[in-house]
């Protein structure tokens, strides 16, 4: 009596059907991404690696000391030295060097969509449900096409990645530029500026402040999608969680999670004193 | 002088389509009835006035009457719905993206009521901003940015940023950014209300300064009608995006177009409005230096007055003398010159009406007022200061002549 009625939407199916057009479609466009990001993350962790153990701790050590304070930098500057401790030296590399890929593929992305939003209401109206969905989508979702287009590696998990820390940069992009102060941009446009020095020397920097709050945001959301993209086949970091799982390795599963914490408090830290630095001459200015 | 800026019939409505609005406007409709019908808001209606070259234009009304939205029009931050605007005989509605542009640039600089500074810039790139997106040099720009910097007061906060200093400071910055650029015209849309009323007077006489200085052509909103009859050579009220009356302060104070107005200025201070001039009389009798003391004595008892102003033959005021002094000369044999007193108090044309008040209670005889080659153009009586201002006001048989 109660049951449901037997009807039946395909819409799965339909997801399926978009996913598989799209790869047989876009085949070379995928490929041309797929070279480009794993040179990308190639690039970078060969860097990290090569580098002095004690160049990068200084290195983190001066970036505390620089946007937090000496006492932030001595901290972080522990906190690294203790995940090489761990054995965890590369893998911490191989991390940065995903997350860094793929927050600066977010802001390449995420700033210009979120400036056209702003311009732009109707485009706003689509894509805002879009970013939404985006964001409260379960994350593992986003493995399935991404394996399918990129197949397993660290590529795949950029791309699962993107689409999950890709919102906060948008948002933040655009209600930043909207929230400009109206007199300041009529006080530029009635110096004749044109539409490109309002957005290059005026909206900008003026959104600046908030653009580097999506940036923690995103980076942080990058970082929770450490263990999850491992799924897909990232190395790192999140791979030793995946690993320690399998085998039941809690001594492995908490030292590759502490590092994955340590590195969270550091970039939160940092990309945080960015902000302030930021902030620092806003307020009275109206 | 030459018209620098003429509107024509300059409306502005605001909703998703303004023109459309025009024949209710014309047909009678209120802005109300507008407003609530059609959910469009008329925020200029019909506008028509001339500036001067060289003027101080005030713009004045009540909150919404629509003083903004036309200071707006000037310079196309509002896109007129109708009519045209002339600068420089050209009509600047029809413009295309490149001459707006230009004409913003080189022409027209526009000073906020909160300032509208930008606060990731120093004081220093903020006064260069018009010229940095003009392209001028690194140097030349840095050169004429401080040179504005120093001019109004702020040499050695150049490299502050605007959230460091006070708000009359940064309104400073703000003329200066908009000086810059050597605009003929500028446009200040209540610059001085957001700043407490002992800076602000500070402002308008340093504005009135720079005025002086530079002549530009000022277009000036106020919804303080003091501040409008200081500053302004001529002053146009709104009231519900209408101009309802354009013309000098005198003729507004003297024929009020409405009751609106004459509501509007009912508390104004009329002695800080009329100067001198204004309230003076033409002499209707002056005794010469040569004319002797006979003379002096007949003229005083022809218009029946107890003291008359002696001058030289270029009308230079040299005394004045009483009819109880010249007839005590002419019994003891002495001239004009002796029994002349020169302690006048002499007063300039264009002085205020709230100045004189002090000198005229210490004087005991009337004020000569003399014009700009110190000719005596007239006198006022003690009592038209002292009684408030209008002449006509006053019996004159009361007090005459000292
Ligand atoms: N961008 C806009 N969109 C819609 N309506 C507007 C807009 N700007 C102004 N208005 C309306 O136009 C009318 C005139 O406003 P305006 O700001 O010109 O008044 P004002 O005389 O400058 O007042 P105030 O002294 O408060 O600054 C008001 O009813 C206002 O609500
Ligand atoms: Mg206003």
């Amino acid at each position: 009596m109660g049951n449901f009625p037997d009807i039946t939407t395909n819409l799965g199916d339909y997801a399926d059907q978009f996913v598989s057009f799209l790869d047989t479609s876009l085949r070379g466009f995928f490929d041309l991404i797929y070279l480009l990001t794993s040179r990308m993350i190639n690039v970078i962790d060969d860097f990290l690696v090569w580098l002095p153990w004690w160049v990068f701790i200084i290195a983190i050590i001066l970036l505390g000391w620089y946007f937090k304070s000496i006492y932030a930098g001595l901290l972080f500057g522990v906190f690294i030295f203790l995940i090489g401790t761990f054995g965890l030296w590369a893998d911490m590399m191989t991390t940065i060097a995903i997350i860094v890929t793929a927050v600066l593929t977010c802001l390449i992305i995420g700033i210009p969509v979120g400036i056209l939003m702003a311009y732009n209401q109707g485009f706003s109206n689509v894509l805002r449900p879009i970013l939404d969905a985006m964001q409260t989508m379960p994350s593992f979702v986003y493995l399935i096409p991404a394996i399918f287009f990129f197949g397993l590696g660290n590529v795949s998990a950029i791309f699962a990645t993107l689409i999950y820390a890709l919102p906060p940069v948008i948002r933040l992009t655009e209600l930043a530029i909207r929230g400009v102060d109206k007199e300041v941009i009529e006080s530029a446009q009635s110096f004749g500026s044109s539409r490109w020095q309002m957005l290059r020397k005026i909206q900008l920097p003026q959104a600046l402040p908030t653009i580097m709050a999506g940036v923690n945001q995103t980076t942080m959301m990058a970082l929770a999608m450490v263990v999850i993209a491992s799924m897909v086949g990232a190395s790192g970091l999140g791979e030793q969680v995946l690993v320690s799982i399998n085998r039941i390795d809690i001594a492995l599963g908490f030292e590759a999670g502490i590092s994955i914490v340590f590195l969270a408090i550091i970039i939160d830290r940092i990309t945080n004193g960015v902000a302030d630095k930021f902030q620092k001459h806003r307020g009275a200015g109206e | 002088m030459t018209t620098k800026i003429r509107l024509e019939n300059v409306s502005k409505i605001f909703g998703p389509k303004p023109k459309s609005i025009i024949p209710m406007v014309e047909q009678g409709m209120t802005k109300e009835e507008i407003l609530k019908k059609t959910n469009h808001t008329v925020g200029v209606y019909n506008a028509s006035l001339d500036v001067k070259k060289g003027e101080v234009f005030v713009i004045m009304g009540l909150s919404g009457s629509g003083k903004s939205t036309l200071i707006r029009c000037f310079n196309l931050l509002n896109k007129p719905t109708g009519g045209s605007i002339y600068i420089d005989d050209e009509d600047i509605v029809a413009y295309d993206n490149t001459k707006l542009k230009k004409m913003r640039q080189e022409k027209v600089a526009m000073v906020f009521q909160h300032f509208g500074l930008f606060s990731h810039k120093t004081i220093l790139a903020n006064v260069e901003y018009g010229l940095e997106i003009r392209n001028v040099s690194k140097e030349e720009r840095r050169e004429i940015a401080m040179k504005n910097i120093e001019s109004v007061g702020l040499k050695g906060y150049e490299d502050k940023y605007p959230g460091e200093l006070s708000g009359g400071m940064q309104q400073r910055v703000g003329l200066a950014r908009a000086l810059a650029n050597d605009p003929d015209i500028l446009l200040m849309d209540e610059p001085f209300s957001a700043l407490d009323p002992l800076i602000r007077r500070e402002m308008q006489l340093e504005m009135l300064d720079i005025q002086e200085r530079l002549q530009k052509t000022i277009i000036f909103i106020t919804h303080d009608v003091n501040e409008a009859f200081r500053i302004g050579d001529r002053v146009a009220v709104m009231k519900e995006g209408q101009v309802v009356q354009v013309g000098t302060p005198e003729e507004i104070i003297e024929s009020p177009a409405n009751d609106y107005i004459s509501e509007f200025i009912k508390d104004i201070d009329r002695s800080k409005v009329f100067q001198a001039e204004h309230v003076m009389i033409k002499p209707n009798a002056l005794v010469s230096i040569k004319d002797g003391l006979n003379v002096a004595v007949k003229e005083m008892r022809e218009n029946g007055i107890s003291s008359v102003f002696v001058v030289d033959r270029g009308r230079h005021l040299k005394g004045i003398v009483t009819i109880d002094d010249a007839v005590k000369g002419i019994k003891e044999k002495q001239s004009l010159e002796d029994v002349l007193r020169p302690d006048v108090t002499v007063v300039k044309q264009d002085e205020y009406i709230s100045d004189l008040i002090p000198k005229a209670l210490e004087s005991s005889f009337p004020l000569a007022v003399v014009n700009d080659d110190n000719k005596l153009a007239g006198l006022i009586l003690r009592v038209h200061v002292l009684s408030g201002l209008a002449p006509d006001d006053v019996d004159e048989s009361e007090e005459y002549h000292g």
